[in-house]
């Protein structure tokens, strides 16, 4: 066991460091609504004081000095770094100690970017990249539909081949950031005679295109922001597809296990631990601070328990990346369905101990931490149901990790 | 950076976990349990001791493999899961840590030697530093000890006992000087002996450096809960295992139960829980092994803690996935369920530990 990251890496941190010190405290002008409550889920402090920056101006800085799009080649936009995982660790850290707002995240940085780095053609890398690495480009992801859920595969959004454009009509469901994106990457069935999975290709789509409805799908939060989307004849260019006809379904699950991970990070659920820390001392009942109430007390240490846990899982896990071949047995596959868990624990727990302030949310003058502990604790039971439900997640966990046999097949009636 | 447990880490705990299965099955487990297994006690003990679990944690120039508490850590997993019925988180890891830390030169060479040469074996009671049941307690004054002391580990054959007052001084007194009374437990658990001890006027002598100073023995007890996570660890993934396989092997309604939803879904929810378990309890060692005093004492606590709840979901469930079976003594499941609820109950329970938590980190005013 050794958890220092050695001698040679030194210089790099106090380089990170210095930018940090500069950068302490700052926040993110917000162009409009959308990042705001995010804020929270990330783990990102909310009332910063510190320098201003505009969104595209920071994901600008990061990338020149390194801090973000790291690995991501020069000519596509990005920095052009070696991998290093290492460094990586370095900035998250010092990020998170100086309370440096994170580069900007979402499904086009974190889902399509790595997507077409390895599918996309030499036009698609050019055309898109940059301008989603600079904020400038958003997407959303069309995959679930209304009967598709955790069986995706069995999406019915149909693509033709007409005239040299793809048409394509149906409907996606819980959309995020529909209604703010430039482009949709989608899952669309184009290849019918095709068995389930064989017939699925991943196609992008400019959200202006006529024949686009977005309709707003309220969700028990009122704030998570999901649509639904329908096409009626959407007609996109051939070469709007990545990868081969059919090849969609391994396409998009090359990334999918990268977004399972960053369901639940590690990092984030400290930083609510330690606001919440924060709000026991400062909140009271009866004249005295929660923290000294013994019964909530111990609620929150055996979170802190939890928390401490899956800290150290991740260490386990950054290990295993530096260290090929070491092996973490189960610590990788586990991770969204302990991690969403924890969460949601965690954020009720901040409302329990708030009684009846508990309850307030929106623009409720006396709500506290601006409603993000009701609205961070209903958004990750989304998040248990989300990106493959948790009861999915002990499935995968009790056959691929644990060897037990698949549930037998059910004879359809016809 | 490197995290998990090093090659001769793994190597020492294949070699106990090997041992193990191979001598201590569930029947002479049994036999041990119902006290016809002295000699089957005797061979394990020994062929136990012949991989060198007495020298792990006695320094270099007393004869030992100077070793830390991850090292520790590892063979006491493997005890765990095998549910080796032999003394070692008081005779081998609290004592000679208490010796090393709290004895004087003098001490330190009259004891550690002996402990890596196998001459003596402590036994260690601290309970009522930790929190005084039935009002029980020692005192030390004019070199003799009086008073009583409850669930003392490892004391059964052992040659010398260290015991603590409630204020943290640690005492040796031999274990058959006159005046001294053991009276062995009844626990749920017969893998392991505990001791109620009585003292009057018993000849000891106190290890120097813990007068008035009871930073020593939070030392030991940090160590003591570290090893008894990581025994209550491989007890719980012995307990998981089982149930995986027993679950591919029973077959009810045509199919093997494992193939239902409703008992993979228990074994991953058990898996699940445990996984980050192993990352948190080797974290703790290795806080203790580098002196990170202030997150090891932090980290020890909330190991103890954690894992006892993991665990005790553990146990139950693992238990529902045998059915009836695992409400016997035919497989014998009971004996981990067992172990891990003593466990769960020495050198603080939960509660007890995470307050403990709570006020390292000045939670409660």
């Amino acid at each position: 066991m050794n958890l220092e990251f050695g001698s040679e890496y030194d210089d790099f941190t106090k380089e990170v460091e210095k930018f940090c010190k500069e950068f302490s405290g700052a926040t993110i002008t917000k162009d409009d609504k959308k990042f705001e409550m995010h804020d929270a889920l990330s783990g990102n402090a909310s009332n910063s004081s510190g320098k201003s920056v505009g969104r595209s101006e920071w994901q600008k800085i990061l990338i020149e000095k390194g801090f973000f799009a790291r690995s991501i080649p020069k000519e596509y936009g990005g920095f052009g770094g070696e991998p290093d995982i290492i460094k990586s660790r370095i900035i998250a850290g010092a990020f998170a100690k100086y309370k440096v707002p994170n580069a900007m995240g979402g499904q086009g940085i974190d889902m399509l970017v790595p997507t077409l780095l390895e599918w996309g053609t030499e036009e698609q890398k050019q055309q898109y990249i940059e301008s989603t690495l600079l904020g400038k480009t958003i997407w959303c992801q069309g995959y679930s539909e209304p009967n598709a859920g955790s069986d995706l595969a069995s999406l019915q959004t149909k693509g033709e081949l007409v005239d040299g454009n793809w048409v394509i009509n149906g409907q996606k469901i819980w959309t995020s950031t529909a209604q703010f994106s430039q482009m949709m990457f989608c899952l669309v069935r184009t290849e019918p005679q095709a068995s389930k999975h064989a017939g699925i290709s991943f196609i992008l789509i400019p959200m202006d295109t006529p024949g686009i409805e977005i309709r707003p799908l309220v969700d028990m939060t009122l704030k998570a922001g999901f649509n639904e989307v329908f096409f009626d004849n959407v007609t996109v260019p051939e070469e709007n597809i990545v990868g081969k006809r059919g090849e969609g379904w391994s396409v998009a699950n090359s990334v999918l296990g990268h977004e399972r991970g960053s369901l639940a990070n590690p990092n984030a659920t400290l930083n609510r631990l330690n606001t919440l820390i924060n709000l026991m001392k400062e909140e009271t009942i009866d004249g005295r601070r929660l923290i000294d109430v013994a019964s909530y007390r111990d609620r929150l240490l055996q979170i802190q328990g939890k928390v401490l846990a899956v800290q150290a899982n991740s260490l386990r896990l950054l290990s295993a990346k530096i260290n090929p071949g070491q092996n973490v047995k189960l610590g990788g596959m586990i991770q969204k369905l302990v991690g969403t868990e924890l969460r949601h624990e965690l954020e009720g727990l901040a409302i329990d101990i708030m009684g009846e302030l508990g309850t307030l949310y929106e623009d409720d003058p006396n709500v506290r931490g601006g409603g993000s502990w009701q609205f961070t604790y209903m958004y990750f039971l989304g998040l248990i149901i989300g990106g493959g439900t948790n009861q999915i997640q002990k499935n995968i966990i009790s056959e691929r990790g644990l060897g037990m046999p698949r549930e037998p097949k059910v004879q359809v009636e016809v | 950076m490197y995290f998990g447990l090093s090659e001769e880490q793994e190597s020492i705990q294949d070699f106990v976990k090997k041992f193990l299965d191979d001598n201590a099955t569930v029947d002479e487990i049994r036999k041990i349990a119902n006290g016809e297994g002295e000699e089957i006690e005797n061979n394990i003990f020994e062929g136990i001791l012949n991989l060198g679990i007495n020298t792990l944690l006695v320094p270099e120039e007393h004869r030992g493999l100077g070793a830390g508490l991850l090292h520790a850590v590892a063979v006491a997993q493997s005890l765990g899961s095998g549910i080796g019925p032999i003394p070692f988180v008081g005779s081998y890891v609290m004592a000679p840590i208490a010796i090393n830390l709290g004895g004087s030169e003098d001490q330190k060479k009259n004891y550690l030697p002996k402990i890596a040469d196998n001459a003596i074996r402590f036994g260690v009671g601290m309970s009522e530093f930790v929190g005084a049941r039935e009002d029980a307690g020692i005192e030390f004054s004019k070199n003799k000890l009086n008073g009583r002391s409850l669930f003392v580990l490892d004391a059964e054959k052992s040659d010398f006992l260290i015991l603590s007052d409630k204020s943290g001084g640690l005492f040796v007194i031999d274990s058959n000087a006159k005046g001294v009374v053991m009276n062995k437990l009844t626990t749920v658990d017969k893998t392991r002996t505990f001791h109620e001890i009585l003292l009057k006027n018993v000849d000891a002598e106190i290890l120097e450096k813990t007068l008035d100073n009871n930073e020593i023995a939070k030392k030991v007890i940090d160590a003591g809960r570290i090893i008894l996570s990581a025994d209550t660890l491989g007890a719980s993934e012995a307990m998981v295992e089982k149930a995986v396989t027993y679950s591919k092997e029973r077959k009810q309604f045509n199919r093997t139960i494992g193939s239902f939803q409703a008992v993979k879904h228990m074994c991953a929810e058990m898996a699940a829980d445990l996984e980050p378990c192993y990352s948190l309890v080797w974290q703790a060692a290795h806080s203790y092994d580098t002196e990170e005093i202030s997150s090891s004492r932090l980290l020890a606590c909330q190991s103890k803690s954690h894992i006892s709840e993991v665990a005790k979901m553990i146990s139950k469930k693992a238990t529902e996935v045998h059915g009836g079976m695992g409400f016997t003594d035919l497989l014998g499941l009971h004996y981990w369920f067992k172990r891990i609820g003593l466990n769960r109950q020495i050198l603080g329970a939960p509660e007890i530990v995470r307050e403990e938590a709570a006020e390292l980190q000045g939670f409660n005013q």
